[in-house]
């Protein structure tokens, strides 16, 4: 009798996975073609040649599919048609992973963390700064970089923690005001002597020294990427395997039942919120240090960090919050990022467009999920969890 | 099954889950006008069946009839507009939503029905059944009881014919119970049949037409209403059932848990526990008498810690506790049952093995540091399941897919296993079955023997009678009384009222009196 029920549980579990996979895959596909559609009607070219629909099909099909099809596949090129372009993904990739870890995490202590931009900044910031104002020793200094970011946003994210656990204030707002001020604080000490560079007066920090920037494996792909595969590897044991996981699981699913079991309600936020700052501060340090395009760190600006904070959530939700499916979800992502650029200049497709698909894609998997996170009071009091199996 | 006549057939109804089947070829006719009492232990697929009837479950095989036509539900719509009501284990309610609203929820053609009628509505079916409630009030709001009765209410405002009642009477007041049972009894006689699920015994016998016993997922039986309460119970569990816990006398020791002048405020800032004394000693059992609502909840929830008191002290074996975290006195050896273990007591997602370590996941042996000691986990779940008989199929499951007795078990199986100083439990056996409550007040008893200081709270006088040593009669927050468990029922209710133990006795008896206040 033990043993055939949990066979049983393993297959449930399997087909549960299954679905999930097909589900994704599907919505890809959807994505694609509601991506192929606007090309097509975006295109005054193209669309011109749908005068003739009846007379000339040929002529709108053609049109159509060579627009199409020249741009995704400029888009495939670009993100795995060659060891440059897989570099380039994985360059893409490494921050959204990262910072998509983080996310995931506050999500299963049922957080929402918008703040992943505002974390980001800060850990683009400590790292960029020990990077160029501090000489150390090569591997030390790397090492020192990217403990100094980490720290930075594991503190951003810490406060928004603090604050919740305090006053009660909720941390979307939270997070929000905070994603100002760090945006804020970074225009700032750009502007201060100590972030300037000598003899310039525009909003551009010095260059990092070589001996803090993650060493260059192959292309764009750097040491940076092995660092976020290692963190998902982390946050996996962390959250399946630890103590400090049970407890952040347990107060995501029912926090009355965790603080009933002597559970710190409260601290247990605030850790949450500090680790995955964390996470988001790493993804800050991948843009401070790791290379560019041209092989050396490009300088900390404004717009550094670009919008991965908010690319993140897309992240942690194709990916469920878990690690393994944040990795994957992180490369697709990098890989719609890198492609984006090849469409861009090769088939001469907004760069948007990639923006527009990977947007697509979690909407039409998060579907059903969207109204329920929304509406959680809706949730509570759906039919048992007997119908689930079933649907 | 023959579909001639009117009424309501369960034909060869089987439901799977993987490879466990949980309901069973049953059969089962329900004819209108009728109460039909179906008893049976946890998890011998009541709820199951009856969501298979309420369109919730499809059935793996078997034919739902009523009134000769076969019926085919995919949802609980359809069984509506079929005229199946449920009335479920759990409220199914919308929180912040009004009564009326939720009446809206409901009906066919949701929101096209306007307020006002659906106001209109409920005002009229309350005066018709007796059960006043308001319409513009917001369930969250609403105690359980009433909220119960808005569930009802939807029901009837769909003009069901054939109602179904799972364990309405589980979360309810001895008084609560009573109307309850008036109001099955008026729609009984309107030519609505009932299909009624309880753990108790007593109701069966005062209500039922007919009984059903479901036993593994079978139908074992029928019994007529004029049987006893220890036929019924063999019937349901399979062997002969002591009703009375068997117990020798307390042998009180020290003080262990010690309350002096405790006063504690609700979330709204209203003083519900009022200036309250009491003890605990070593080896007894202190039971807490009172209708629900009288501040017994949010006493309990002051002595684990969730809540800080604004004065008095409790002390633990001597040791102040009045300010402490449940994570300090759960440590300090404060074994706690709570009374709403949906809301307090598990956390639904998890499996069977993680709830049972719930308030232990990060001490030895289940964890060493940081990391959790899976092997432990599990061995700890595995043993506990063969002890306390929880019907589950593997303990990686996640607890919801328990039936609600085998998740009350899971609770008392983890408050009960490791060693207790004092055990605050309350409705511990709220939802379980006659074997396992059998089995549970013996593990009660002994725990008490051991020397723990036992307090229970318990609405359920027949478990007072059962488990007490002494009996504490709360009243709007305050201690009435403490009796003895002998008391006569009449007198505890007056208590519970807020009637002083002389003036319930009739008589004056100056120095007979017990209470510390
Ligand atoms: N979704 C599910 N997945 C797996 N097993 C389930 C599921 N739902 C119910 N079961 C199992 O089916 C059996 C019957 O459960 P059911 O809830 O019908 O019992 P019950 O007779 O209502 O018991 P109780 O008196 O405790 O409420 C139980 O063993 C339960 O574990
Ligand atoms: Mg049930």
């Amino acid at each position: 009798m033990a043993e055939e029920p949990a066979d049983d549980a393993r297959r449930a579990a399997l087909r549960d996975r299954g679905r999930r996979w097909a589900t994704t895959a599907g919505s890809i596909l959807l994505a694609l073609l509601v991506g192929a559609v606007l090309m097509i009607v975006s295109d005054p070219d193209v669309i011109s040649q749908y005068a003739y629909l009846f007379t000339a099909p040929q002529l709108a099909l053609g049109a159509s599919w060579t627009k199409v099809a020249g741009a995704y596949s400029a888009l495939l090129a670009g993100a795995v048609g060659s060891p440059a372009a897989l570099a380039a993904t994985a360059w893409q990739a490494a921050p959204l992973i990262a910072a998509g870890l983080g996310v995931g995490i506050a999500f299963r202590a049922g957080l929402f963390n918008i703040g992943a931009q505002g974390q980001a900044i800060w850990g683009s910031i400590a790292a960029a700064y020990v990077g160029f104002a501090w000489s150390l020793p090569p591997v030390v200094h790397l090492l020192v970089a990217v403990v100094a970011g980490v720290l930075f946003g594991a503190v951003w994210g810490g406060i928004v923690g603090l604050i919740k656990a305090k006053t009660g204030a909720h941390e979307v707002i939270v997070t929000i005001m905070m994603n100002f001020i760090a945006a804020s604080s970074l225009a700032w000490l750009l502007l201060t002597p100590a972030f300037l560079r000598p003899g310039r007066i525009d909003p551009l920090a010095p260059p990092i020294q070589p001996s803090a920037a993650f060493p260059v494996i192959y292309g764009q792909l750097h040491v940076g990427f092995l660092v976020a595969l290692v963190a998902a590897a982390i946050v996996w044991w962390l959250m399946e395997r630890s103590t400090i996981g049970f407890a952040i699981r347990a107060v995501g699913s029912n926090a009355s039942a965790a603080a009933t079991a002597g559970m710190n309600v409260a601290g247990t936020t605030m850790v949450t919120m500090a680790i995955s700052g964390a996470l988001a501060g790493l993804a800050g340090v991948m843009y401070a240090l790791g290379p560019g395009a041209n092989a050396v760190a490009t300088p900390l600006s404004l717009g550094l960090v670009g919008s991965v904070g908010f690319d993140a959530l897309t992240v942690a939700l194709l990916g469920r919050s878990r690690p393994v499916g944040t990795v994957l979800a992180g490369l697709l992502f990098g890989g719609l990022h890198s492609g984006g650029l090849a469409m861009q200049s090769l088939a001469q497709t907004p760069l948007t467009l990639s923006t527009v698909l990977q947007a697509l894609i979690v909407l039409f998997v998060a579907a059903p999920a969207i109204v329920s996170a929304l509406i959680p009071k809706v949730r509570a009091p759906r039919r048992p969890a007997l119908v689930g199996g079933e649907a | 099954m023959n579909h001639t006549s009117g009424g309501l057939q369960l034909a060869g109804i089987t439901k799977r889950f993987g490879s466990f089947t949980a309901v069973d070829s049953v059969d089962l006719e329900v004819r209108p006008g009728e109460i039909h009492c179906l008893l049976g232990e946890n998890g011998a697929g009541k709820s199951t069946l009856m969501n298979v009837l309420y369109g919730l479950l499809k059935p793996d095989e078997g034919q739902i009839v009523i009134d000769g036509s076969p019926q085919n539900f995919t949802n609980p719509r359809q069984a509506m507009a079929a005229g199946i009501g449920m009335v479920h284990q759990h409220f199914m309610l919308v929180d912040p939503f009004t009564v009326a609203e939720n009446l809206m929820l409901g009906r066919e053609g949701g929101f096209v029905l306007a307020k006002d009628a659906a106001r209109q509505r409920v005002r009229e079916l309350g005066e018709r059944y007796t059960m006043p409630v308001d319409p513009d009030a917001v369930i969250e709001d609403l105690p359980v009881g009433v909220q119960q009765r808005v569930e009802i209410l939807k029901a009837l405002a769909n003009d069901a014919q054939y109602l179904v009642f799972d364990e309405p009477t589980a979360v309810l007041t001895p008084q609560e119970i009573d109307d309850l049972m008036a109001v099955m009894d008026r729609l009984r006689s309107e030519g609505r049949a009932i299909v009624f699920i309880t753990h108790k015994l007593r109701e069966v016998r005062a209500v039922a037409d007919r009984i059903t016993v479901m036993r593994r997922g079978r139908i074992v039986g029928q019994a007529a209403p004029t049987a006893s309460e220890a036929e019924l119970a063999e019937m349901m569990v399979g062997r002969a059932i002591d009703l009375r816990v068997a117990k020798e006398a307390a042998a009180p020791g020290e003080p262990r848990l010690v309350v002096t002048g405790l006063k504690v405020a609700n979330t709204a800032g209203g003083i519900v526990v009022d200036g309250v004394d009491f003890d605990v000693r070593a080896g007894e059992t202190l039971c807490i008498a009172g209708v629900q609502g009288n501040g017994q909840s949010e006493l309990v929830d002051a002595l684990l810690g969730n809540v800080t008191p604004l004065e008095g002290t409790v002390t633990l074996d001597g040791t102040d506790i009045t300010r402490a975290t449940p994570r300090q006195t759960i440590d300090a050896g404060m074994g706690f049952v709570p009374e709403d273990r949906e809301a307090d007591g598990f956390v639904a997602p998890f499996t069977i093995a993680e709830n049972l370590v719930l308030n232990r996941s990060n001490q030895a042996p289940f964890a060493h540091g940081l990391a959790l000691d899976l092997a432990e986990i599990d061995r700890n779940a595995v043993a506990l399941r063969e002890e306390f008989d929880i019907r589950a199929q593997s303990v990686h499951d996640p607890i919801s897919s328990l039936s609600g007795g085998n998740k009350q078990k899971v609770v008392l199986a983890r408050e009960l296993s490791r060693p207790l100083s004092v055990l605050i439990a309350s409705q511990p056996t709220r939802g379980v079955d006659v074997g396992a409550i059998e089995f549970l007040h013996r593990r009660i008893v002994s725990e008490r023997d051991k020397g723990t200081a036992v307090l229970l709270v318990s609405t359920e006088l027949d478990e007072v009678e059962a488990l007490a040593d002494r009996v504490l009669v709360m009243y709007r927050g305050r201690v009435v009384g403490i009796v003895s468990p002998d008391t006569p029922r009449e007198v505890l209710g007056l208590m519970m009222a807020g009637v002083p133990l002389e003036d319930a006795q009739g008589a004056p008896r100056p120095g007979k009196e017990e209470n510390h206040g």
